[in-house]
């Protein structure tokens, strides 16, 4: 027995084999999960686990290669999700036969109006105009230049919205949307880096949970290009729809789990692409650098490397994984709705798989996200039970049922989440499986 | 005259109920960050917590069948501070004074304050649910003064709430007793020294860690103060002060982290740019339509910035403020 | 019975010891001077006395008890003070604030104290409304050094009290120290400037890799021709 619970230590104290263990012991959780909720649900869960997967491998980059604080990743899934809406759902014929087209041209040259005049204010000191007065002078021209740009977005928005609903989609593979998704993103990051990777980390998390907030109040608000509110469904599938199965003569059971394999199989295939590609990028010398400007920002800086290039690289990759990421969860759940995304669900909860899974570590972050995702989701009916439970003893003293045991067990997992967090962060701060640090 | 009485109704009345509400947060972010050097992302949720303390303490008054003239949330304020004040000092110790003994950098305490934030939600919402409910008691209701403005030709009153009333009241005498406390009294200097200079604290004598605990009481306190006006004068809800973090961490920085007359001064700023830029500018410029030629009217909205994108003002001053004049408008503690 | 007594200490930051056995003993009347190499733990003889570092052997008696590993603000009310070399002031607050900071632990009526560190240093009851962060480096160094007198120590210990200081106030701080040394104060300090600090210490330690190398009196190691060779320059 001892000498049992003895290699038990030994095989924990490797982290090859930590991880196997852990691997093999969450095949069996799934397993357990799988026969209680049934095949179709862990399907369910196991492909919004892999598209968080690869969002966690994104948050991986930035923040367990290059010590990036990102609190943005729900901003950066709502761009994928918009990114895929635009792209692959079917075309608005009400809008591209509406004057709607023309006016966002107009839109279009009134914002290049806008941006030449920021520029031209911004050379002033050419013609001898600098300091303060160059700064106002900027300052003017980003007004003027705003007024502008509203004066033709404004009446725009509002005629496409009452003639048409919304542009609508232009129709492609969605496969083609999570892509643009993903260059969508890279180019936000790109002018999110620019603003603020020199920011403190503290302020860093402050500004990039800003600009998330800002991403949500437009996607939100901007209804002539995303609906808001209105939310768009049904997004098509890249692989066949359940509907589409059952038109093929599947059972209905059947036709959702066939479907879900499907997904699934896309979304691994393209999660252990992502994965190889950036367990490949972590092991070579691009990965060392990053490494060495996260531990010594100031040392690798001395010896001639572009530091703040280098962070922009990472920021950009880890938000492109993000975008790609966040369109695939639209595209499965086949529907976009703006107001269903939280910081709590879409960015904290990624960064509890990340810590919990070991940052800095690629198999761990994709641990911790299929592990979270799953107490995620099973915490609520868990929460369920014990409310009805506890439903039953208050009745029986006399104190009558607990209203709302629905909404009130769904929050049971936010509380979960931030218990996983502070404990991990105590016990486990370098995550279950921790980074390897090769001594080489 | 009736547009100069919709200006103080709309602008600086409203400006200063969200200023009050963003000083009172800000302090507590900035004294964290001052004493403790990490941003304590939890502060909103501490808020929250203290609105929560005091409903509870006002409808069990209320049951009891106490009355008073004035919003019995109010009444309870003290006793509901101290409760907040306490259990700040819980978290303080459960979560983040082990994380401290290790060693562990500020962006560890950072993220910790992230779970701290989680489990307040969580917790609000299961014992709470989700929805919206009212600050007051049975039988209370939010009362209106109306201020005649016909003396000097206007139509309309000024109107000014209760609560709104309360919150300037609560927020100069705790300004004014924030300044006694810092620059009088031994323990406030000593915070004032810590955040100046932690290790030289240390070294001088000064008992640190009695200093972090004052630091969470007022902290917890302030939250609380902040935290049941905001209801008072809106609604209680669970993500009743989640939502408005940004804004006081902006206020906490333009002022300079670890400056607590930044913070105020800063969370006023905010409010007022915030008022100002979704201001609709036509119902104060409509006279000039009489002077306009024909054709050429105001549009019905004239406001900077729409509504829904209020969030956003904040933010942009915090990015001018963050790439103009990193330490705040105030130099704030810079490392 | 000696004022402090290290006994063999060992200590450091965690990993290897930096000290590997310093003995000092300095008496209430002693100005006492720790010269030697950079890293030989001079500096760190100084934290260690004071709580900063872990202590791992020997003890460190003073006031008849072994006060290794206690915390400043245990060590503050027993009459020990001390003044870093770096960053010794609270540069935000005034100069009178930053001496109330240093009676933190007393909780009787520290005025007469004020008025005590006032006279001794004129200058800064000039200024005592003013930000410590806007005094000149010798003025800063005075703030330092009432600040620590505040809590009327026994033993006052002082890390490179003249680093970075020009020549005519190097001099006007040596002299400060002899002062509040003759009212009753033990002085213990490290120098880089040995010769001159070795020139009025009633003890000089000599220090290299962690241990003891010489001890005598100042004149008496400035005569040691080894010292003067190996540790002060010829």
């Amino acid at each position: 027995m001892s000498a049992a619970s003895n290699s038990v230590t030994k095989a924990w104290d490797n982290p090859v084999r930590r991880g196997i263990l852990l691997f093999v012991a969450m095949f069996f959780i799934v397993l357990a999960v799988g026969i209680i909720q049934g095949t179709a649900s862990i399907l369910l869960i196991l492909t919004q686990a892999t598209a968080f997967a690869l969002i966690a491998l994104g948050l991986n980059i930035q923040w367990g290669y290059g010590g990036l604080f990102n609190f943005a990743i729900m901003g950066f899934l709502m761009v994928g999700g918009a990114s895929t809406v635009f792209l692959s759902y079917p075309v608005n014929m009400a809008f591209w036969e509406s004057d709607g087209p023309m006016m966002l041209g107009r839109v279009l040259a009134a914002f290049a109006v806008a941006v030449a005049l920021v520029l031209l204010a911004r050379r002033v000191d050419r013609i001898g105009i600098t300091g303060k007065w160059r700064t106002a002078v900027v300052a003017l021209a980003w007004f003027v230049g705003y007024i502008i740009y509203r004066t033709q977005i404004d009446p725009a928005a509002a005629y496409i919205e009452s003639t048409a609903g919304f542009v609508g989609g232009l129709g492609l593979h969605p496969v083609l949307g999570w892509a643009f998704g993903g260059l969508v993103s890279a180019v936000i990051a790109f002018y999110i880096g620019k603003i603020s990777l020199g920011l403190r980390t503290d302020y860093l998390a402050i500004a990039t949970i800003g600009i998330s907030e800002i991403l949500r109040a437009l996607i939100k608000n901007m209804d002539w290009l995303t609906r808001g509110t209105m939310t768009v469904s049904p997004m098509p599938w890249p692989t066949p729809l359940p509907q589409q199965l059952q038109a093929a003569g599947f059972s209905i059971p059947d036709s959702f789990v066939y479907a879900r394999v499907m997904f699934l199989v896309l979304s691994v295939v393209i999660l252990i692409g992502a994965f190889f590609l950036v367990q490949r990028a972590y092991g070579g010398p691009w990965g060392r650098m990053m490494r060495a400007i996260r531990d010594n920002h100031i040392a690798a800086g001395s010896m001639g490397k572009d530091v703040t290039g280098r962070q922009l690289e990472l920021f950009i990759f880890g938000s492109i994984l993000m975008g790609i990421g966040g369109a695939m969860l639209a595209t499965f759940t086949q529907i976009f709705d703006p107001s269903g995304y939280q910081p709590i669900n879409h960015t904290f909860m990624v960064w509890v798989m990340v810590i919990v899974g070991g940052a800095g570590n690629n198999w761990g972050v994709v641990l911790g996200a299929f592990l979270i995702y799953i107490v995620w989701i099973i915490s609520d009916p868990l929460a369920q039970m014990i409310f009805l439970n506890l439903s039953v003893i208050t009745e029986q003293l006399g104190w009558g049922a607990i209203p709302e045991i629905d909404s009130r067990a769904l929050q049971m997992r936010v509380f979960v989440l931030g218990v996983v967090i502070t404990i991990a962060l105590r016990y486990a701060p370098k995550g279950l499986i921790p980074e390897t640090v090769k001594s080489s | 005259m009736d547009e100069l009485i919709f200006f103080i109704n709309r602008v600086l009345i409203s400006g200063t109920v969200l200023g009050s509400i963003y000083a009172l947060g800000a302090i507590g972010v900035t004294l964290i960050f001052g004493i403790l050097r990490f941003a304590h992302f939890a502060h909103g949720d501490m808020m929250t917590m203290g609105a929560f303390i005091a409903f509870l303490l006002a409808a069990a008054l209320a049951a009891m069948g106490i009355t008073f003239p004035l919003p019995m949330a109010f009444v309870v304020l003290p006793v509901a501070m101290v409760i907040t004040a306490i259990l700040a000092l819980g978290i303080d110790k459960g979560f983040y004074a082990p994380l401290r003994a290790r060693g562990a950098k500020p962006v560890t305490l950072l993220i910790a304050s992230i779970g701290v934030t989680l489990m307040i939600q969580g917790l609000v919402r299961l014992i709470f649910g989700s929805g919206t409910r009212q600050m007051y008691v049975p039988g209370e209701s939010k009362d209106i003064f109306r201020i005649d403005m016909s003396w000097a030709g206007g139509s309309r009153p000024i109107n000014i709430t209760e609560p709104q009333l309360i919150m300037f009241v609560v927020t100069a005498i705790i300004v004014i007793a924030l300044h006694f406390f810092l620059t009088r009294s031994r323990l406030g200097k000593a915070m004032r020294a810590m955040a100046d200079n932690a290790d030289l604290a240390q070294v001088s004598g000064i008992n640190t860690a009695l200093v972090v605990r004052v630091t969470w009481v007022i902290a917890g306190a302030l939250a609380c103060v902040a935290g049941t006006m905001l209801a008072l004068d809106v609604a209680l809800m669970p993500d009743l002060a989640f939502n408005i973090v940004l804004p006081i961490f902006a206020a906490a920085i333009v002022g300079g982290l670890g400056h607590a007359y930044g913070a105020i001064v800063g969370g006023f700023l905010i409010a007022f740019a915030e008022t100002l830029a979704v201001f609709n500018w036509t119902a104060v410029l409509r006279p000039l339509n009489n002077i306009l030629p024909e054709g050429m009217e105001l549009p019905a909205n004239l406001s900077l910035v729409p509504t829904e994108y209020k969030l956003t003002v904040a933010f942009v001053i915090l990015v001018i403020t963050l790439l103009m004049r990193p330490t705040g408008i105030f130099k704030g503690a810079s490392t | 019975m000696p004022l402090i007594e290290l006994k063999h200490v060992v200590g450091g930051y965690g990993g290897a010891p930096i000290l590997n056995g310093v003995d000092i003993a300095i008496e209430k009347s002693d100005i006492g001077v720790i010269v030697g190499p950079n890293g030989a733990g001079k500096s760190t003889t100084l934290k260690a006395i004071f709580g900063l570092l872990k202590v791992t052997g020997g003890t460190i008696d003073f006031g008849g008890e072994n006060i290794a590993n206690s915390l400043p603000d245990k060590l503050v009310p027993k009459g020990l003070s001390f003044v870093p070399q770096e960053k010794n002031v609270f540069t935000s607050m005034t100069v009178e604030e930053n001496l109330e900071m240093g009676a933190f632990t007393r909780r009787d009526d520290y005025s007469a104290t004020m008025a005590w560190v006032y006279e001794m240093f004129p200058v800064l009851a000039e200024k005592r409304r003013q930000p410590a962060g806007e005094l000149s480096g010798g003025q800063r160094q005075m703030v330092a050094m009432g600040r620590a007198l505040m809590s009327k120590p026994s033993l006052l210990m002082l890390d490179e009290p003249s680093a970075g200081l020009s020549p005519r106030y190097v001099i006007e701080i040596f002299e400060t120290i002899q002062r509040v040394n003759k009212e009753g104060v033990g002085i213990l300090m490290v120098e880089q400037n040995a010769r001159q600090a070795l020139a009025f210490a009633t003890k000089g330690f000599v220090l290299a890799q962690g241990q003891n190398r010489f001890t005598g009196t100042g004149p008496e190691l400035i005569a040691d021709p080894e010292v003067a060779k190996s540790f002060l320059g010829g």
